[in-house]
């Protein structure tokens, strides 16, 4: 029986764009605008979106790194944004972070076995005599040589700099990890280890992920479900087989057709999308998506589509669905 | 058959750093006929990018071309003197790169960073050059040229950047363009954009193109012949349909093989074991032994060379020398 790890209920998050030289009072960057959606246990969310679409935003405030501005987030059955100091703490233990870029996340001056241990210890898992061997272990699992454990991070490739870092967030025997795009910055072939990485863990520990990329044919690897997102919105939310196979916003579509494939013989339609992602400080009216889609109306200008199910489980909002 | 364009023959580009030569571009020797699409396709590190620099001499500091030929329609472009390769870049060659962002100066106008190479180049007055530039921002479905032109770049976005980038690059209708990564900083919307308007340059004035990517779903959109480079050598090269339906090297399978397809649903992806191998003091052997599922003991004795497998493709492979070639 699968329950809910994570609940996110018409989540926003807004920045205030109001700061610093461009002084126009009240306008606000809304990086997130109303999204929910629901992470069960053992599951591998793919949150799917552009630069600028908020991807990142809901990763980081869902954790609680950034306060939200409206909504609810539910982990475990307990409102994360009124945890208690105590309660606050114990969530930074079941749940981790790990970032694109391996080079910034890992403190320089920090040698690998103090990094992965640092936080163990902090968070008393284990007593400081222990902490090697745990270290280790972690090490062990992640793919690391027990001599790195010395080293310091910049004797290391990209790719092993990541499994450094997905170690230091094993460490704490998490149940739900945000990965923020871990595999972008990462050569295929480098990138094909460290997936699978990803998979051996989440199936060994029965992890859950909230997995952020913008490439689509990862997430179709790794993920089980899958939102699409588009300037602050979910437009689609649908199981892995049932979005690929079956999409139905001319988001999803035009995303899908515009993927490079590696096959010179693929025929396939494309949908060429014109223009660029509007300015979230002034998104269009109604739908945002209706300055590049082919298929809008008026009505799109004049009111935004609602967020339904339009079969089971198969989330979208587009008024010609 | 096209004639050939730009033919490279056994380039040796080396840097010298503190830990000993990095042997950046090893022997390396393709060519690019008229009208035609080559791309090189290798991971971080293999030297791709230097390759393309080293065409056009714009190697860094500590780095030197140290060897080889590039022969450009009828010249080498390593005897040329800095006055006449600086004629020739923007001119008769295009160059565009990976981040639009960083390759515009932030303080000029787009108008005038349109203008002077064009002024440079085609001696057109400044009026005339202007209106070059107006004519090329339009062609490539920029919309307002004339907003555009007095805008600096951190008013554009990405893609629209890298869409000025390549109307510079046009601008004096180079006969070769050469493009280091121009999708890979730009989101896939954009990219799919950029690569059809890339398309429809070639076969508007059928320019050569020079493309360097690490991205296979690119290279089999783009490519009319693809080139496979690793750690600073020429492993695979082959016309693209038969280098994707037939791959020879195992370093290119296994590239094809690791990259997640969409639509393939596997339960594991194929990895490639180990990591690049550092360029400072490799010694004679086949240099991606150390990660091949086939090494053979004369892969570590001996380096391979570049043979013709299959009709017009190439690979540097023992598996494919019988016993006399040895």
């Amino acid at each position: 029986m699968s329950e809910a790890l994570l609940e996110v209920q018409n989540l926003k998050k807004y920045y205030s764009a109001s700061k610093g030289m461009f002084k126009k009072f009240g306008d606000s960057v809304k990086a997130v605008d109303g999204v929910s959606f629901t992470i069960e246990k053992g599951e591998v969310f793919g949150l799917v979106g552009e630069s600028g679409s908020g991807k990142s935003t809901i990763g980081k405030t869902i954790l609680r790194l950034h306060e939200k501005t409206d909504g609810d987030v539910m982990f475990k059955g307990k409102d994360v944004f009124s945890l208690s100091r105590k309660e606050l703490r114990q969530l930074r233990v079941q749940t981790q972070l790990v970032f694109q870029d391996p080079f910034s996340s890992l403190n320089p001056r920090l040698r690998v076995g103090d990094a992965i241990g640092e936080a163990m210890v902090e968070h008393g898992l284990v007593s400081k005599r222990e902490v090697r061997e745990r270290v280790l272990e972690v090490m062990d699992k992640c793919g690391l040589s027990p001599f790195h454990i010395d080293r310091y991070p910049h004797e290391f490739s990209g790719g092993q700099r990541q499994r450094i870092v997905i170690a230091r967030a094993m460490a704490l025997n998490p149940e739900f990890i945000v990965m923020d795009e871990p595999v972008a910055a990462l050569d295929v072939s480098i990138q094909a280890q460290i997936i699978n990485l990803f998979s051996d863990l989440q199936r060994e520990n029965g992890l859950s992920y909230l997995f952020i990329s913008h490439d689509l044919s990862v997430v179709e690897h790794l993920c089980t479900k899958i939102a699409i997102m588009y300037l602050g919105n979910i437009v689609e939310l649908a199981p892995k087989e049932e979005l690929f196979d079956h999409p139905l916003h001319p988001y999803t579509k035009a995303l899908l057709s515009a993927i490079p494939i590696p096959d010179p013989t693929a025929k396939r339609e494309r949908i060429i999308l014109t223009g660029d992602i509007p300015s979230p400080i002034n998104p269009p009216s109604g739908c945002k998506f209706r300055t590049r889609c082919p298929m809008a109306t008026d009505l799109c200008a004049e009111k935004a589509p609602d967020y339904r199910e339009a079969g089971a489980g198969h989330f979208v909002a587009c008024h010609y669905v | 058959m096209n004639e050939t364009l730009l033919q490279v023959k056994h380039l040796q580009t080396n840097f010298y750093t503190e830990n000993g030569v990095v042997k950046a571009v090893n022997d390396v020797s393709f060519a690019i006929r008229e009208g035609e699409t080559v791309c090189i396709v290798g991971e971080s590190g293999c030297g791709k990018s230097i390759t393309a620099l080293s065409l056009m001499q714009l190697i860094p500091e500590n780095g030197k071309v140290e060897g080889g030929e590039i022969n450009f329609s009828g010249k080498n472009l390593l005897d040329l003197s800095k006055k006449d390769i600086r004629r020739l870049r923007g001119n008769e060659i295009g160059m565009i790169f990976q981040e639009p962002m960083t390759s515009l100066n932030p303080v000029f106008t787009i108008g005038e960073q349109m203008i002077e190479p064009i002024q440079e180049h085609l001696l057109l007055s400044k009026k005339d050059a202007y209106k070059k530039a107006m004519e090329l921002i339009t062609m490539l479905g920029i919309p307002n040229a004339e907003k555009i032109v007095n805008l600096y770049p951190h008013e554009l976005s990405g893609g629209m950047l890298q869409r000025i980038m390549i109307a510079i690059a046009l601008s004096c209708n180079p006969k070769l363009i050469i493009a280091d990564e121009p999708t890979t900083a730009l989101d896939v919307t954009i990219q799919a954009q950029i690569l059809d308007l890339l398309r429809d340059i070639k076969k508007e004035f059928n320019t050569s193109m020079l493309l360097i990517t690490h991205d296979l779903g690119v290279v089999a959109e783009m490519a009319d012949y693809v080139v496979v480079m690793y750690a600073g050598k020429v492993v695979e090269e082959g016309p693209v349909l038969e280098l994707f339906k037939n791959p020879q090297h195992p370093y290119t399978k296994g590239l094809l093989k690791a990259k997640p397809v969409i639509g393939e649903r596997k339960d594991r992806l194929y990895t490639i074991a180990g990591q690049v191998p550092n360029l400072v003091d490799l010694h004679e052997a086949c240099y991606f032994a150390d990660r091949c599922e086939h090494a053979m003991d004369i892969c570590r004795m001996k380096q391979p060379v570049l043979t013709e497998i299959a009709k017009g493709q190439k690979a540097a492979c023992w598996l494919y020398e019988d016993g006399e070639n040895r």
